[in-house]
């Protein structure tokens, strides 16, 4: 009896032990939005797909007005507001913004809905929407957004703006100025020196190298090897590096030298090849020429630097000319010129590579020397006039800068912003 | 004639490219003519890979020495150019899905893309990698102490590579704690004598004001240069008329 009692009295302590496992509440303590404290009798799951209560949106911004962007062709608006209220300049820690960003919405001409133009962050208070055209009216919306959720009303524009094309952009007037300036010397120098008058330009120990180097391959019946630079035949350095090739050429010509170059541009090789059967031709070698010697290898930079630096090893020229555009392959290409023992002329206008030639050429020719091969080369004394042209450029330029200096130091910030935002800045010598 | 055409060609495109530049109206001609210039240069690739095709054909043919290296050469470019055409293994484009050829070449998992991740991109490095060998050699024989001004520019050298160390601020900290004792100064007022300050100095200074005349030399240049292009003063790049 006692036993079956103590036995019917486990079974119930392990049912009701059970039984108040399986159906007790969890008791979980809820902070509600007005501060009070309650208890919620709700499982975790229910908890999680309770929806949160949506937050106050932040108040819109206010006076939005759109104008045209000026000193471009039409394809601007700039978008302008006054912050929303809720968006203050500085947040206290651990408390979270009331507006992280605008959105810009704009409906063209009136018609359809508005449409996510772009997106400005806080405390900004204007967007340039630059995909508009001149055919079409805008109409803008801005939000103000706290997140995806919580958006303020949109303020929109009072009415519609139509992007204008202007003909002048009046932010280049300055280096138009400028440009002239050093244009109208250039040309007025060459048609001095076309009158006759003779001009004094500085030897220039690159250019003057050019001879020496390709009598040094002739005597040594080793071939001269040129690498007009990785660009294509629009960038003024190729056409610069095209020209000393001409002279090159004609020395190549005249000695009976063999000249190789490999090209890395379709287009710069057939313009190198007019140019160096010009060059045969006008030193009455016509049949010396050979197109081959000039060929393409590939447009990739460090293909055709492997390409390059093999024929150097295999051929061994004894005189390599780098002249055109060069990036990282410059120090590969003069290291290897040096290894094999060749005498070495660059010329580049790439002033982080102008080192490299430095340390690894005989001669270099930096960044100006280098456009002024051409006409140094050709000794015509018209293509002369315009070296000093660019001598005029120089000394506006020093002019400038000694103005510049004497204002900084004597306290003359008027005239040192003016010169530094209009006439030496972004605006003129410096575009 | 041969020549005239191309300088006219040059001279009215460089006076579109102008006018594009100063007024906005005309900003879409620059665009049109840059567009033309992309398409000749398209055309001209044609003949590149033609030329490519010659050469290495020719060498073969003769067994002109390193011939080998021309198999491997055209056999690369026609296997990377069938490759590149066929769109080997690239799925058809989300929008197109009946068209096989649909998908852009350079898909992820596409044989060209593979190509290019494994066999040109370490090539390209080991390439570019070489760079640091030819820099030490180039450095080497750039600083050799010759005369005064090859000693000046080794100084310079080693305080500049120097200060961009971590190594240049602990070696020449105490130093200027030490100098500051003997003279009786300041340590902040010698500051300015710690490798890494030196540094910014010698590049923001010196190597800035020469970058910048280099800088202005290289603008008045191209000015000159294309003026005489477009006026046609210079022609050397144009060939001859016969």
């Amino acid at each position: 009896m006692t036993d079956r009692v103590f036995r019917t009295a486990t079974l119930v302590a392990i049912v009701a032990t059970i039984g108040g496992l399986s159906v007790r509440p969890t008791m979980a303590q809820a902070k509600l939005d007005n501060g009070s404290e309650a208890q919620a009798e709700s499982p975790p799951v229910e908890r999680a797909e309770t929806k949160p209560k949506p937050e106050n949106p932040p108040r819109p911004p206010s006076d939005v007005t759109a104008i045209d962007r000026p000193d471009d062709a039409g394809t601007g608006i700039i978008v302008k507001w006054s912050l929303s209220p809720d968006d203050i300049a500085k947040v206290e820690e651990g408390q979270t913004r009331n507006v992280i960003r605008y959105e810009i919405l704009r409906q063209v001409d009136g018609e359809g809905d508005f449409e996510l133009a772009g997106e400005a962050n806080f405390q900004k208070e204007s967007f340039v929407d630059p995909k508009c055209s001149p055919n079409s009216s805008y109409i803008y919306q801005v939000v103000a957004v706290k997140n995806e959720d919580s958006k303020s009303a949109p303020e929109a524009t009072a009415a519609g703006t139509r992007p204008v094309v202007q003909w002048w952009d009046t932010k280049r007037t300055w280096f138009l100025v400028i440009l002239l300036m050093i244009c109208g010397a250039v040309i007025q120098f060459i048609r001095l020196a076309r009158a006759g008058r003779s001009l004094k330009v500085r030897k220039i120990a690159g250019l003057e190298a050019v001879d020496e180097a390709v009598g040094r391959a002739t005597e040594m019946g080793r071939s001269c090897l040129f690498v007009p630079g990785i660009l294509d035949i629009n960038d003024m350095q190729t056409v610069a590096g095209i020209t000393v090739l001409s002279r090159v050429a004609g020395l190549a010509a005249e000695y009976d030298a063999m000249l190789e170059v490999p090209t890395s541009r379709s287009l710069v090789m057939t313009t190198a090849r007019e140019t160096v059967q010009a060059a045969y031709f006008g030193a009455g070698r016509p049949d010396a020429y050979n197109e081959d010697n000039i060929y393409y290898l590939t447009d990739e930079q460090f293909g055709y630097v492997a390409g390059v630096t093999g024929t150097m090893v295999r051929d061994k020229p004894a005189a390599c000319f780098y002249m055109g555009a060069f990036f990282a392959e410059s120090l590969i290409l003069a290291e290897t010129g040096n290894s094999i023992g060749a005498i070495q002329v660059a010329g580049t206008a790439m002033p982080s590579q102008l080192p490299f030639f430095v340390a690894a050429c005989d001669y270099t020719l930096i960044g100006e020397e280098f456009f002024a091969a051409s006409a140094y080369l050709s000794g015509e004394e018209h293509q002369l006039g315009s070296l000093k042209g660019q001598d005029v450029g120089k000394m506006i330029g020093g002019l400038l800068i000694i103005v510049g200096c004497l204002s900084a130091t004597m306290g003359l910030d008027s005239v040192v912003s003016f010169l530094t935002d209009n006439v030496l800045g972004d605006k003129g010598f410096l575009p | 004639m041969k020549r005239t055409v191309p300088l006219v060609i040059a001279a009215v495109t460089g006076v579109i490219l102008i006018a594009s530049y100063f007024i906005p109206y005309a900003q879409s001609w620059g665009e049109e003519a840059m567009i033309w210039f992309d398409i000749l240069a398209a055309i001209a690739f044609v003949l590149g890979g033609g030329n490519l095709l010659k050469m290495h054909l020719q060498k073969i043919s003769n067994r002109r020495a390193g011939w080998g290296f021309s198999v491997v050469t055209i056999s690369a470019f026609l296997i990377t150019l069938s490759i590149g055409l066929s769109k080997m293994g690239v799925n058809p484009a989300e929008n197109f899905p009946e068209w096989s050829w649909s998908g852009d070449y350079l898909q992820e998992g596409g044989g060209f893309k593979w190509m290019y991740d494994y066999i040109y991109l370490p090539l390209a490095s080991t390439m570019f990698s070489l760079l640091a060998f030819f820099i030490a050699s180039a450095a080497f024989r750039a600083f050799r102490a010759k005369n005064a001004e090859a000693m000046i520019l080794l100084g310079t050298a080693f305080i500049v590579l120097f200060g961009r160390t971590y190594a240049g601020i602990y070696v020449s900290q105490p130093i200027i704690d030490v100098l500051a004792s003997i003279t009786g100064s300041e340590v902040e007022s010698l500051m300015s004598l710690r490798l890494d300050r030196l540094t910014s100095t010698i590049t923001n200074v010196f190597t800035l004001a020469g970058n910048r005349a280099i800088t202005i030399g290289i603008a008045l240049g191209i000015v000159s240069l294309s003026l005489k292009v477009l006026m046609g003063v210079d022609r050397s790049y144009l060939g001859s008329e016969e």
